[in-house]
């Protein structure tokens, strides 16, 4: 029996469990995927969002604040990339402006800091890339970017080194409501727990649906990115957004922490909740998008383009906390943007209720930092030099295009949630994330993975159980 | 530090052809650095025949070749460091390499060649919707796999692209014992070389789709299949034409790109057409004393032209180190109609050889075609060309006496015309 079950390895369930892991709690993490952070926390902006744009009073508005406020910190208790780079909000047209101007007093109505108007002027000076016909905007100095996956591994590992037990690959089918206690049936077997938290993002409706009354619907919201190289990354420093739509913050461009330019997302909602796939209209909707707000997209350095779900839910506001009529179930429900922002904020508000309700104590000893794989690229000479001397494994070049090395690829197997997939070592070591997209890596990342976990090359596999990439030896179908 | 005169950045045929011709031009101190822990690049993973037939009149398998090369580089008592991989090259020529042994090495080189090759590009730069499965592969990747490793890939497959490593993918599959569906190529003839069209693609009947692309890619997991739509002449699919072909693999083989992260760390000047260095007729990039030959410069059909360029290029870099700089007044070779790129792109009136060949390539299929060359308004050059494709390198040998007379503000020009 668990004392909390947390069901979704996405940044919100990462970020309760982290949380929780300091308290005296059996806890268990279910994940249906192969690996934390595979779904709606692995294809997004990766922005860390001023809060403007939340209206005044909601959930969304207070942890996406306080959100922003912690993620400096606790970025860098985690060794997660982050940047506080501000960001814009663009108009276009002088018939916008009004809008622009109601944007900007919910922002002093939501106390985000140093907002300011800009006019074209100021704007061009800030952004010489920007669309000169640029009409105004606002800036907002404490917006930010993070490295998505990091948010979600480093809390994960924190987690699990504190001794939650994460179940990956570990589908839950139903919860039951028994008389002090959940049943919870999974592709793994029964498990069972006082408390549940739900954070099963665009499946988090079912889930909730299954035990209360009050039901929820959520409804993916797709996004589709362009993804492109670094060296058009430094293209625009800023954040960059357009007036907002009702269905979301519009098509941003923005660099990422790692130093890429990123465009989208479009925003769209769907039916298919496993439906993240990239579309003809999509990818042109958001380049023509992108023509407005820069003068020229750099078509011909895109590397990648992806789709993301966001977890919408109808009423509009995060959904956060003990079930109204089920004791002891948890929702974090609704989380779409600005989810992330407000990660490390969510994990201590719901964590907060959780442990009071359980009236759990601290324990002794727990960590709460974490240390990253090394970035070998981002080391000085000397660093690299001596690097090498100490393990000859940080000289053997795996992924040219990143710079990634041997020894952080044997890393990122074998941290706590080691990597088990050629995704998992991407998200953790930016190994074949940059612009030949592991055309050269792959083959050489596949290998490793079977020597170091002493599994058949045919069985080893881009995410889930099923994208293995070898069907048989040459010869052998003949 | 260490010092050394002419430093090869990759051990390919482009790099060990220019190690030979500067230790020909008496270089004593020469080193080549590679990556791999063996010489010979990517020709050790084309085990298909059809080189050499240019370099030593007969007919070779990539590994053959290679080992040609090798063997004559061992002979000379080249020195070369493998398994090394170079980080940096400054603008003073300091080359920066790291290696599991030697750990992080610096060399000061008064001569450079760049000789890094090239990469495919990816999935992303085409950016093909859908879902992102595995089962995707370059061509070039299925190749190490099928070639290098002793694995199948994928079973039932469509490939994309009729590039040449494409159509030897195409064969090679078979052979291998998958099932290759099709060959879609977006253009409305091939990229590829005849012979590999009639080799790889006819004896085996695949059939080659032009004017046809994917233009979606199905499967969450693996791949399923893919959404084949012809195309119209401005590469647009029209609408109508899908039709859905259920596969487990995608191989593309759409093109390669000189691989030129450290030239353009060094500060060189890139071709925007052939995204590798601009060179002048001693293929010297814009820093002086840094040379470039092979497919890091521009990509190539055949390796045999790529070992004939990269002995200029060798033979250039050792005088450098002989002589110093020996350019002077430059005239520049402008691309009229028809043609894609040259290289060289420019011409040194006085330092050039009596025959100089200028690579080119051509923007579309032209049938019976005059080629011209003219300096300022003279024609100098007139020849007939029955047919000529981009898929196929062209050159034309240039005469320094064309040039005599000349001043630097004239230019060079090289076209078609029908007449």
């Amino acid at each position: 029996m668990f004392d909390v079950l947390i069901i979704g390895g996405g940044v919100i369930g990462c970020s309760v469990a982290k949380y929780l892991s300091e308290y005296q709690l059996k806890i268990g993490l279910l994940e249906k995927a192969s690996d934390v952070c595979e779904l709606t926390s692995k294809a997004n902006s990766g922005i860390v969002h001023s809060g403007i744009d939340a209206h005044p009073g909601s959930l969304k508005a207070t942890l996406n604040l306080q959100g922003n406020q912690m993620m400096e910190s606790f970025c860098k208790e985690l060794d997660v990339p982050f940047i506080r780079n501000g960001s814009l909000i663009l108009c276009f047209e002088e018939s916008d402006y009004p809008d622009l101007l109601r944007l900007y007093d919910q922002g002093v109505k939501n106390e985000v800091p140093g907002i300011k108007i800009l006019n074209q002027e100021e704007l061009l000076q800030l952004e010489p890339n920007l669309n000169p016909h640029v009409y105004a905007g606002i800036l907002a100095p404490s917006g930010g970017i993070v490295d998505p996956f990091k948010l979600t591994l480093m809390q994960a590992e924190v987690a699990s080194t504190n001794g939650v037990s994460f179940f990956l690959q570990t589908t839950v089918f139903y919860i039951q409501k028994k008389q002090d206690y959940f049943q919870v049936e999974t592709s793994k077997g029964v498990f069972q727990a006082k408390l549940i938290v739900n954070a099963a993002g665009i499946y988090a409706d079912e889930f909730n649906n299954q035990v209360s009354n009050h039901i929820l619907k959520i409804i993916p919201r797709k996004g589709e990115y362009c993804l492109f190289d670094k060296q058009v990354g430094s293209l625009v420093k800023h954040t960059i957004f357009q007036l907002p739509t009702p269905l979301g913050k519009g098509v941003v461009v923005t660099p990422t922490t790692d130093g890429n330019l990123l465009l989208g997302p479009t925003a769209y909602d769907i039916l298919d909740k496993e439906d993240i796939s990239t579309t003809v209209e999509g990818l042109k909707f958001v380049v023509e998008k992108g023509k407005k707000t820069i003068k020229e997209v750099p078509m011909s350095f895109v590397i990648t383009a992806f789709a993301g779900l966001r977890a919408t839910e109808a009423n509009g506001d995060f959904i956060l906390g003990e079930s109204q009529d089920v004791p002891n179930f948890f929702n974090a429900a609704g989380m779409e943007s600005p989810g992330l922002s407000a990660a490390p904020a969510i994990g201590v508000y719901l964590g907060n209720q959780i442990t009071t309700k359980l009236r759990a104590k601290k324990k002794d000893h727990f960590v709460t930092r974490n240390k990253s794989v090394v970035d070998f690229d981002k080391l000085s000479l000397t660093e690299k030099a001596r690097y090498i001397e100490n393990d000859h494994d940080f000289g053997q070049i795996v992924c040219r295009c990143e710079l990634v090395t041997l020894a952080q690829i044997k890393e990122a197997i074998h941290r706590p949630l080691g990597a088990t997939t050629i995704d998992g070592i991407k998200r953790r070591t930016r190994a074949g994330s940059g612009r030949c997209q592991g055309g050269f890596c792959s083959p050489r990342i596949l290998d490793i993975l079977s020597k170091e976990l002493h599994k058949d090359p045919k069985e080893i596999a881009k995410s889930s159980e099923q994208s293995t990439y070898l069907v048989g030896l040459d010869k052998e179908l003949l | 530090m260490r010092n050394v005169d002419v430093c090869i950045i990759g051990g390919g045929p482009a790099g060990l052809a220019a190690a030979l011709s500067a230790r020909k031009e008496g270089i004593e101190n020469i080193l080549i650095l590679e990556r791999e822990t063996f010489l010979g690049g990517i020709l050790n993973q084309c085990i298909h025949n059809g080189f050499g037939l240019h370099t030593f009149k007969e007919e070779l398998t990539g590994p053959e070749y290679a080992a040609r090369y090798v063997q004559m580089v061992e002979e000379a008592s080249i020195p070369v460091l493998l398994d090394t991989m170079v980080i940096d090259i400054s603008k003073d020529k300091v080359v920066t390499a790291i290696s599991p042994q030697a750990g992080l090495i610096q060399i000061q080189a008064i001569s450079i060649v760049l000789a890094m090759g090239c990469r495919e590009r990816p999935r992303g730069a085409l950016n093909i919707p859908g879902f992102r499965p595995s089962g995707i592969y370059s061509a070039g990747t299925a190749q190490r796999y099928v070639n290098i490793e002793g694995f199948l890939p994928g079973k039932e497959v469509v490939i994309l692209g009729s590039g040449d490593i494409g159509l030897i993918m195409a064969r090679r599959m078979t052979l291998e014992g998958a099932h290759v569906l099709m060959v879609c190529e977006i253009l409305p003839f091939s990229g590829g070389l005849k012979r590999n069209i009639v080799q790889c693609l006819d004896d085996f009947n695949i059939p080659l789709r032009l004017s046809h692309t994917i233009t979606k890619i199905h499967g969450k997991y693996r791949v399923e299949g893919v959404t084949v739509q012809q195309v119209s002449l401005d590469k647009t699919p029209i609408a109508g034409t899908e039709e859905f072909v259920a596969c487990d693999t995608i191989l593309l083989s759409v093109g390669l790109i000189p691989e030129n992260e450290l030239s353009r760390k060094a500060g060189l000047k890139i071709h925007t057409t052939t995204q590798g260095p601009l060179v002048n007729d001693r293929f010297e990039t814009s820093i002086p004393g840094v040379f470039a030959c092979g497919n890091v410069l521009h990509v190539h059909d055949l390796v045999d032209w790529v070992s004939q360029e990269a002995e200029f290029a060798g033979q250039f870099a050792a005088q450098f180190v002989k002589l110093g700089s020996q350019i002077s007044r430059l005239l520049p070779i402008v691309c009229g109609y028809g043609i894609r790129y040259t290289v060289p792109t420019t011409l040194c009136i006085d330092s050039m050889k009596t025959l100089t060949t200028v690579r080119f390539r051509v923007t579309d299929v032209f049938k019976d075609y005059y080629l011209d060359v003219f300096v300022g308004q003279v024609r100098v050059s007139h020849q007939k060309k029955r047919i000529v494709a981009p898929g196929e390198m062209e050159s034309i040998l240039f005469k320094k006496h064309w040039l005599d007379s000349k001043t630097e503000d004239e230019e060079i020009t090289i076209l078609l015309q029908k007449e």
